[in-house]
């Protein structure tokens, strides 16, 4: 197992991996609202959590049609599905998940507090954002990779897997952004809705590889 | 340990390919399947695996004990895609599955020599040639026991001398016990192989 996750790692980061794709995508989205908002310091350092959760969800959805795909092309897939008398299929799945999120999504998590210096945020307000990420973007790559085992047929899966998976990520978002807020602004609390984060992230890294095991099991042809 | 296939029928999007397949293989057996593109061998093949379901009639294994309870855990399947990452090296691809499908007796250095590939674990998997790349899956059946193998068109692509050691690979398979079933247009060098010809 520690092989396969190293194997992925190692994919993400080498040639044509894409790890670096999501940040770039990232940076543009953030980079292009204080244009669009215009110089109002004050708004941009109100909405900034918000877009930070809105733009690195988004650039997490970007890499997820790989996440099964490539292995179905070259079918590695169908040894995967095999060997799952010796290797749970659905732990197989969480071990994929958690070196896309280690190889794609970890680079976003590190790069939101530059990005926070963007949207003019106060000191405390990009440590709480990038927490919540930390925590709350493994649950997107859980829920993502349902989707991506769903779409993994399909040539053009990635659009069809942001219209599957969006709908699910929006409680991740809501909470997400409203522990990021519950850190800076004094009534609203941080810690109810940043340990209902956790417990999403933790319920979907069951719920996640469990389905998506499931629907590669009955999807090869 | 026996390879049982009663009556099999497969099906593909709703049709059926092919049904009433009926063989059994014993320790030190092997099968050739045979017949024209689109009879259903593949499609056979998969279905032994349990990458497809059994539309109908039944494929079993016996006697694997416990450490091959089923077909999918005593066998290795080498499909048209060799299954190897082109952005690794060949030694990291078959380290990999080494470590990934277990039962490792043979080392990967090992396995490159006796298919011919000695000395170039190290170069990427997506620089080597067409018959290349299908030697260094030929070297992933032999770095994890499994004593069910499973070959569509295994020789594909392959030059005369690498065929020759390639039966001989299936020979050694054979003679320590395995069992091969293979599907192909070309002669595989498998002597004393039952024959299954399909689509006739």
């Amino acid at each position: 197992m520690l092989a396969l996750f190293l194997r992925d790692i190692r994919l993400n980061i080498r040639a044509g991996g894409g790890a670096l794709t999501g940040v770039i995508f990232f940076l543009a989205v953030i980079a292009t609202i204080p244009f669009g908002v215009g110089p109002d310091l004050k708004l941009l350092a109100r909405i900034g959590p918000a877009i930070l959760w809105i733009g690195a969800l988004l650039s997490c959805l970007l890499g997820l049609d790989r996440l099964f795909q490539a292995d179905r092309e070259d079918g590695s897939l169908d040894l995967l599905v095999l060997g799952n008398d010796r290797h749970m299929l659905a732990l197989t799945v969480l071990i994929k998940c958690l070196a896309h999120w280690a190889g794609s999504v970890l680079p976003l998590v590190i790069a939101a507090p530059l990005l926070g210096l963007f949207m003019n945020m106060e000191p405390a307000a990009i440590g709480a954002t990038a927490l919540t990420l930390l925590v709350g973007t493994p649950a997107i790559t859980f829920i993502g990779a349902a989707g991506a085992a769903v779409a993994v047929a399909l040539p053009r899966g990635g659009l069809l897997i942001s219209v599957l998976v969006l709908p699910l990520t929006i409680p991740v978002l809501i909470f997400g952004v409203s522990a990021s807020y519950g850190a800076t602004a004094n009534p609203d609390p941080f810690l109810q809705p940043f340990l209902i984060l956790a417990a999403l992230t933790l319920f979907l890294a069951v719920l996640g590889p469990v389905s998506a095991a499931l629907a590669l099991r009955h999807g090869t042809d | 340990m026996r390879l049982i296939a009663e009556n099999l029928g497969g099906e593909r999007g709703g049709d059926m390919v092919f049904s009433g397949i009926d063989f059994a293989l014993e320790d030190g057996q092997s099968l050739v399947v045979t017949g024209p593109n689109g009879a259903g061998k593949s499609t056979l093949l998969r279905v032994i695996a349990g990458l497809l379901p059994v539309a109908e009639g039944s494929v079993r294994i016996e006697g694997g004990g416990e450490a091959f309870p089923s077909i999918a855990s005593a066998c290795h399947y080498l499909g048209h895609q060799n299954a190897m990452k082109p952005a690794l090296s060949v030694a990291e691809n078959l380290h990999f599955w080494r470590d990934f499908n277990g039962d490792g007796d043979v080392g990967v250095e090992e396995a490159l020599e006796t298919v011919g590939l000695g000395g170039i674990g190290h170069l990427p998997f997506g620089y080597l040639s067409t018959g290349q790349r299908r030697r260094a899956a030929i070297a992933k059946l032999l770095v994890s026991h499994r004593p069910l193998w499973l070959l569509d068109e295994p020789t594909a692509g392959l030059d005369k001398a690498s065929e020759a050691r390639f039966a001989g690979l299936m020979g050694k398979h054979r003679g320590e016990g395995g069992i091969v079933v293979a599907a192909t247009h070309l002669p595989l060098g498998l002597d004393g192989a039952k024959e299954l010809r399909m689509g006739e």
